[in-house]
Parts: structure tokens; sequence; C-alpha cells
């Protein structure tokens, strides 16, 4: 897919930065002196300021949700089927904000960035962050574009949690809440996929670890192996299976073949790999993936998520994938079994759909316009309430 | 709509109503309104779930045959199920699960002891389809018709406690025939049970 300019597309976007200078207490205890946020926003904001979406992104996502950087942009954001005019999240209604999370590599400061106190890269010194203290940098952000309500939090997966930390810890901020593919808490399976990710980046030689920046280099095998870990569970076996079967790239099974046979989901991982590694700061991806892992949403209310979420004011929609084995709709089912049990507007899918885990980055139809749906519902109620 | 007003006497202001097999969420929409309660229904078809998303209603997608294990004993003051009863695999067992959760219940189904279901069945041999159950046998959700006096034989053989019963006819009214015969005269029964 190359640009064209589409009538259902917002277009070419241009990232902004916010700096901030009000150090951010994080849970670790430590402290972030200052920082920079960058973001996008499509759609404008509406007189009352009532119609903000703000998007939380994932493991590996970026503020670029929608849209193009520019004419010869070889792919648009993230999550351009979900967001844009006359799309599920309607820029024509909504004015949504995307941003990069604090820790990440896509512009937000992160490990990669200049340590104010050392002068050198954070590197592996970058504070721990948990979900908590992204939501307290979103915070910030949404005081300084003056978004004192969100019309929705939106998020998959790591997403999903940031969503359901807003709604409980700043309950009045948030009208509603979607969570999408995510879960209270990872299971142990989830928590194991997440350990061999961060193992097969320590173990390369080239992590000196944490300070690969410093020797100008960096652990692009162990993070390719981490990705290629990673993209295997976000998929299905009856999707890899359809896609590439038992189907030979190079060489043949043949007895006395010349070469080894090589399949082609072996070169398609390689390449999923090689492009991460290309492009993704791993110690990121080791704050990223701690984070996921010790977020659990029910532990500051004694393991009862129900409590947690009779903090919360906002009205809920939850979405699971039948095939995700990863987030599983039973992992959703937990979050709307609390929210039923604390009183809480909730409403619920489980969408059919062969791709796994990333099926919510994808146009699946019932997908779509169930979450269209119920965000133009959303919308009509905040002319209701004007 | 004659069944929903019935219904709707039924609820007490501000209750915590579960709906199981909510269709497009109506009967939720209008004991909001009207009751102020705090509802949600359970629905698996994609076409109802969508309606209940456009109206604001909660709906949960679940499959009431795989069990409401996940819903705590009274966790709801009033368990509703409209219509759905004949489509369930085990609708004694639903019954009892609807009776663990809800301090009591409001079960409506279509009456198959209904004269025109007899004449069908007496007269023409053959299985009713009609305006009211248009499906034919061999493709229908309808897989348990039961008649009032059926459904009366359970509630004594399960040692539940009918609350009230109402017997409605084809025009959702009801009549000197549904009250004295309603077995026969009923097309829509609708009972509200505890334990």
């Amino acid at each position: 897919m190359s640009f064209e300019p589409k009538t259902d597309s917002v277009g070419i976007v241009t990232p902004r930065v916010e700096h901030f200078d009000e150090p951010l207490h994080l849970s670790s205890g430590q402290v972030l002196p200052a920082y920079d946020i960058v973001y996008e926003t499509y759609g404008e904001l509406n007189a009352e300021r009532s119609n903000a979406i703000l998007i939380c992104h994932a493991l590996s996502g970026t503020h670029h949700a929608a849209g193009w950087h520019s004419e010869t942009d070889r792919k648009p954001g993230w999550w351009d089927h979900c967001i844009g005019p006359g799309k599920p999240i309607d820029t024509r209604i909504f004015h949504v904000v995307s941003l990069n999370n604090l820790g990440g590599c896509a512009g937000s400061t992160g490990p990669a960035a200049t340590n104010p106190a050392t002068g050198r890269p954070w590197g592996p010194d970058f504070p721990a962050l948990r979900v908590r203290d992204w939501v307290a940098s979103q915070v910030r952000l949404a005081d300084r574009l003056g978004i004192g309500r969100w019309a929705a939090v939106i998020g998959g997966s790591l997403g999903g949690m940031q969503a359901m930390r807003w709604a409980i810890d700043h309950p009045q901020r948030v009208a509603h809440c979607v969570v999408i593919a995510a879960a209270l808490k990872l299971s142990a399976q989830n928590l194991a996929f997440n350990e061999i990710a961060r193992q097969a980046i320590t173990a390369d030689p080239d992590f000196h670890e944490g300070w690969f920046l410093e020797h100008g280099t960096g652990p692009r095998r162990g993070l390719a192996i981490a990705r290629m870990v990673g993209h295997v569970t976000y998929l299905s076996d009856a999707l890899m299976g359809d896609k590439f079967g038992r189907e030979i790239k190079h060489g043949s099974t043949a007895e006395g073949a010349v070469s080894d046979p090589e399949f082609q989901v072996q070169s398609y991982l390689r390449y999923q790999g090689d492009q991460f590694a290309d492009n993704f700061d791993a110690n990121t991806y080791l704050l990223m993936t701690r984070a996921l892992d010790y977020f659990d949403l029910a532990r500051d209310f004694g393991d009862d998520a129900a409590e947690a979420f009779r903090r919360a004011t906002a009205r809920f929609l939850v979405m699971s994938f039948s095939s995700d084995w990863r987030f599983s709709p039973a992992r959703s089912l937990e979050i709307v079994d609390a929210l039923i049990s604390a009183g809480r507007d909730v409403s619920y899918t489980e969408i059919e759909a062969a791709e796994g885990h990333d099926s919510f980055l994808l146009p699946v139809a019932r997908y779509h316009e169930a979450l269209g749906l119920y965000l133009k519902r959303a919308h009509r109620e905040l002319g209701d309430a004007a | 709509m004659q069944l929903e007003h019935i219904v709707r006497g039924w609820i007490r202001e501000g209750s915590r109503v579960l709906d199981l097999g909510c269709g497009d969420g109506r009967l939720l929409r209008d004991l909001s309104a009207t009751r102020n309660v705090r509802g949600y229904g359970l629905e698996i078809d994609p076409h109802g779930i969508a309606l209940c998303l456009d109206a604001g209603v909660n709906v949960i997608e679940q499959d009431l045959d795989r069990g409401l294990g996940n819903f705590p004993d009274r966790s709801f003051d009033t368990v509703i199920m409209t219509q759905t009863l004949q489509a369930v695999r085990f609708p004694h067992l639903v019954l009892d699960e609807m009776l663990r959760i809800g301090s009591d219940c409001v079960i409506t189904f279509p009456n198959f002891g209904n004269w025109r279901c007899r004449w069908h069945l007496g007269g023409g041999g053959r299985m009713p389809v009609s305006r009211f159950l248009p499906y034919a046998w061999y493709d229908t959700p309808n897989i348990h018709f039961c008649t009032v006096l059926d459904f009366e034989a359970l509630c004594r053989q399960k040692n539940i406690r009918v609350l009230d019963r109402v017997v409605l006819d084809a025009g959702g009214g009801q009549s000197i025939g549904t009250r004295l015969l309603p077995n026969l005269f009923g097309m829509t029964a609708i009972f509200r049970v505890t334990r």
C-alpha cells in the first residue's frame, strides 16, 4: 500500500512534541525530571472540548496511528483501518489524540534519549515504568491540550490496560472506556513468553548490559528473536497454517537434495524480526514487557477487580477475538464479570476472527461495526449532555 | 406492548436486572427509562448485539447453553428470559441457574398448548408454522416447546414457587378465554417465579 489521497484517510499528518519540565514521580520511587511526549491528532476538537478520544498503544505501537507522514510513505499509521473519516473512530465527529508512551522509541523520552544528569543516553538507567506512570504522563498531556474529560479512552492489549487504569485513577475524566483484547493481568504463560523475549535480548553479546548505544551497536539478533516469539503468539495456529502451511521457499525435502529446505514461515518470521530490530530500541522493549508483566489491576484492591472498578464511572466496551490465545476471550470475560459485579455499565462482544491477538489491528468487519456503533452512540450522548 | 407492560409492573424501582436473550434490548431500555433499573442483557445474535450497542443498552455476548456460572448467587434482583426458554439446550438447568442468580425470575414462552397449535397438529397432523412460530421443524431455534401446564408441572417438581402468572392471547391481550382456559387460549405465557 502506498499513499493515495483517499476520502476515508486523515491524509498527511505531522507529529507534534510537548515538553514537560515538571518532574514526574514514578511508581518505582524514581523521578523523571523532564520529558518529551510526541503525539498526533486527527479531526477537530469541538468548542466544548468534549469530543476527544485518547488512543493508548500496545507493546510496539507509536503515536502514528493514522494517516501518512509523507506522500512517499510505504505504510499508513498502525490503526489506519480504524481511524479516519467514516471509520469506526470517526474523525468527522471525534478529535483523536494518539501519543508515543514514555519510555518509547518513536520520539517520546525513552532509554535512547540523553540523561540530563550524565549527558549520556539513559540506556538501562532509564527508570522502570508502570502502566499507571504512562497514564500519569498522559494526564499531563491532556491538561496541556485542554482536554478535561475524554469522550473515550481506547486501547488494545497493553493499551487496554492503560484505558482501564485511566477509568480507575481518573474516573471524572473518562466518559467511555474501550478495552480490546486485554486482561486484568497477564497469565503465567504470558509472563513466560515475555521472559523468553527478554532473555533473547539480554543474551545477545551486542546488548552490553543495555549500553549498546555507547558501543555504537545494538542487540539486533536478540531483538529479532524476541519479535519472532511475540509474533508467533499474536497469530493463531489456523491462520499460520492457511498463510504459510508447509510451503517451501528454497531447497527441497527430496532425498539427496543439495540444499536444506527453508519453509515460508521461516523466511516470514526472519523478515518480521529483522524489520523490527531495525526500528526498535531493545531497552524500550525490555521496559514495555516489564510494564506489561507488572500490571495487575486488582493488586491495590485486595485482589478484587470489582473493588477496583467501583471507583470507575465510565461506561465500558470490552471486546475479544475468538482465536486470540495470548489475551483470550476468557481474560476479557474476567474484566466483564468484575465490571458487572461492580455495577458498572458494560457491553461485551467476542468477535469471530482467525487472526489471533493481531485481529485487533485488522479490519474485521463485525469488530469495526460494533466499535463504530458504540462510539456513534457515545457521540450522540455528548449532544444530549450539552 | 402488553407483555412489556406486565413485566414492568413486576420490576422494582432501581433494581438490578439480567435479561437472558435480550434481542434488540427493547425491554431493558424500557425498564431503565421507567424503572431506573441497572440492567444487562445476554445475547448471541450479532445483529441483536449491534442494535443494543446502537441503543446504548448493556449487552454481553454470552451463550446461555454454555452456562451462567460467571454470575454469582443472588447477584441480581430479577433475571428475565423472554421467549427464549424454548430455544435453550437444557431449559430446566437454565431455570435452576436463573433462580440461583436472581431473587426472582420472569419467564415468558410461547404456549404450545394453544388451540391453534393443537389444531395444526390434531387437525392437520402437521407441526404448526405461524406468524408467532415462523420456523419449519427442521430449521428452528425452538427445540423445547412446552405448554402452560408443562411449565407448571416442572415448577412443582422443582419446588419453584409461582408468584404470578399472566397468559396473553394472539393479540397480546387478556380475555375471558385466557383467564378461564389459559392453556387453550393463551399464546404467550408470562410467569414470575422464585425459590
